[in-house]
């Protein structure tokens, strides 16, 4: 019974095997074939270790970055990245962050399914994110295993539902129906673009009245990106670091330039190599989720991954990036004066989130609102993470941060309720929440049958 | 076979979201499933032989003009423009 016993615990902290289960799971439930299901398990499983190895890519390639950015500039120098933040959790909390993520997925549709807010989130990394980071900041506060499992999927759960609905006024407004969401994690700075846009734009002037140059594209891709923009950083801090300092301590010798360089590669490689490896977890593990939700809540909205928004506004794709990245500059030099902390401007997230709020903020208010709104959320998602890394525990210090503004303020909510009132505190916050969200829902009912 | 690819930017979301959309539309045109296969890409690791047809977002048109025969999706979230589309490549290919 023993052994039995044991072999169960094994598998269930074994993240890989947990993530094949859950697919597995997911594709009986479907009453897929046996071949199906034993080529979604291992495709699956396969897919953790290919997202764990590109961790231990990412994770030594950013060793030396925070301490020659200590030695060159004397602050803690931070650059936002889902994926690499993720890579250091998920060390630690590979296991908690798999549950978490099924568990948030289960009340996602049931909360879908009990409120008014009718919204199943598929964008399977954001998911995957979200929970690792309230796994870390869960644990932190000082709850484990059932408690923290079963708070962790509920409060992932709520943010599955809400994240969209905050946005949903300005997805309306840009798609003309109502029948797709958004689901991406930075909801609050994309209603905040939309807001400023319908304050202070003019809808008429739209950004894809302007001719632009054809020659940007390659930003879209997102491996060039990274690896110019991290050797760009990189290098500068190396500079400042100075040559002695960094083949001392970190190069054994190698030219100080040629190392960081070569960092900065093996970051955006490691990056690329996680995203194959989630790709490979969720290609079983998505559909899944649809199809149950479909049955289960059949008139829910999809919230979808941001670039559903880019065809309705291909230059405010552009514009929203480069106002965001400029917000996220001057940010910087904000900061860089403050002392302390410093975040780097991260290009996917400047680029992602900042050309979504520029889609938003055009739909809202034209030129003017896409690069307002843009700029502002540039602005918010480089403040946002300063206080995020706090309650983030030893992974405050992991020289990257979550990057979006939903996460930033999901953490703030938990984290700041877990210092000032522990793990009761976190509780109550979380079930304050919930019935607000049912109050909500017997509300409009109510005006309904009134009506 | 016929192999058909989606690629967005990342790879993740919308491409992944466009190849299921697909597959739903082939099954309810009742195309035979073992004479297709979709899978989805990243713009970064395209190659023209990873698929016979290529469905990508307008705003990809451009990077995505080395692929081959590529079919412009003007918005990834209407289904009826994609249905249209499917549609017309099945009959294309003989597969209803």
């Amino acid at each position: 019974m023993n052994n039995f016993l044991q072999v169960i615990i094994d598998i269930a902290s074994n993240p890989a095997l947990l993530v094949a289960l859950i697919a597995i799971l997911g594709l009986v439930l479907q009453k897929k074939n046996i071949s199906d299901i034993v080529k979604g398990g291992v495709k699956t499983f396969v897919g953790f270790i290919v997202l764990t190895t590109g961790a231990d890519a990412v994770v030594k390639a950013l060793e030396p970055f925070g301490g020659m950015f200590q030695e060159a500039f004397n602050m803690q120098g931070v650059v936002p990245n889902n994926e690499a933040i993720v890579a250091v959790a998920l060390n630690d909390y590979g296991t908690t962050t798999a549950i978490i993520m099924l568990l948030g997925m289960v009340f996602n549709i049931l909360i879908a399914r009990l409120t008014k807010f009718k919204y199943i989130f598929l964008t399977g990394h954001h998911t995957l994110y979200m929970a690792a980071m309230i796994a870390v900041i869960l644990a932190v506060v000082g709850f484990d295993t059932w408690q923290l499992l079963i708070l962790g999927g509920l409060t992932l759960g709520i943010i599955m539902t809400i994240s969209p609905a905050i946005v949903q006024p300005f997805m309306r407004q840009l798609t003309g129906k109502d029948q797709i969401a958004l689901g991406h994690f930075s909801a609050a700075t994309y209603a905040l673009s939309g807001w400023i846009g319908s304050k202070v734009g003019n809808k008429e002037k739209s950004t894809e009245d302007i001719k632009f140059p054809k020659g940007l594209g390659f930003l879209r891709d997102s491996t060039v990106s990274i690896a110019l923009t991290m050797a760009v950083i990189y290098i500068i801090v190396a500079l400042f670091a100075g040559g002695a300092y960094v083949t001392e301590n970190f190069s054994g010798g190698v030219n100080h330039v040629m190392y960081a360089a070569q960092q900065a590669g093996t970051f955006a490689a490691g990056v690329f190599v996680i995203l194959a490896g989630v790709r490979l977890i969720l290609a079983e593990i998505v559909p899944a989720f649809k199809g149950i939700s479909q049955k289960l809540v059949p008139n829910a909205k999809p919230a979808l991954d941001c670039p559903i928004v880019f065809t309705y506004a291909p230059n405010a794709v552009l514009i929203g990036f480069f106002a965001s990245f400029v917000g996220g500059l001057v940010s910087m030099i904000v900061m860089a004066f403050t002392g302390g902390v410093i975040i780097l401007p991260g290009v996917v997230p400047h680029f992602f989130v900042g050309a979504t709020a520029g889609v938003i903020g055009n739909a809202s208010g034209g030129i003017r609102g896409s690069v307002i709104g843009s700029f502002v959320n540039g602005i918010a998602i480089s403040f946002l993470p300063v206080f995020l890394l706090p309650v983030l525990g030893d992974l405050g210090f992991a020289g990257t941060t979550f990057s979006d503004a939903d996460f930033a303020l999901s953490g703030l909510f938990l984290g700041t309720l877990g210092s000032s009132g522990g793990k009761i505190a976190v509780i109550i916050g979380i079930a304050a929440v919930l019935i607000a969200m049912f109050a909500a829902t017997f509300m409009s009912k109510d005006k309904k049958q009134a009506a | 076979m016929l192999r058909i690819g989606t690629a967005c930017g990342s790879g993740l979301g919308s491409s992944f979201m466009v190849q299921m959309n697909i597959e739903q539309i082939l099954n309810e045109l009742g195309v035979d499933q073992s004479q297709v296969e979709v899978e989805h890409y990243d713009m970064g690791s395209v190659s023209p032989d990873s698929a016979d047809v290529w469905f990508v977002a307008a705003d990809l048109a451009e990077a995505a003009s080395h692929l081959g025969d590529v079919r412009i999706l003007n918005s990834i979230i209407d289904m009826d423009e994609l249905k249209e589309k499917v549609t017309a490549l099945a009959e294309e290919k003989g597969l209803i």
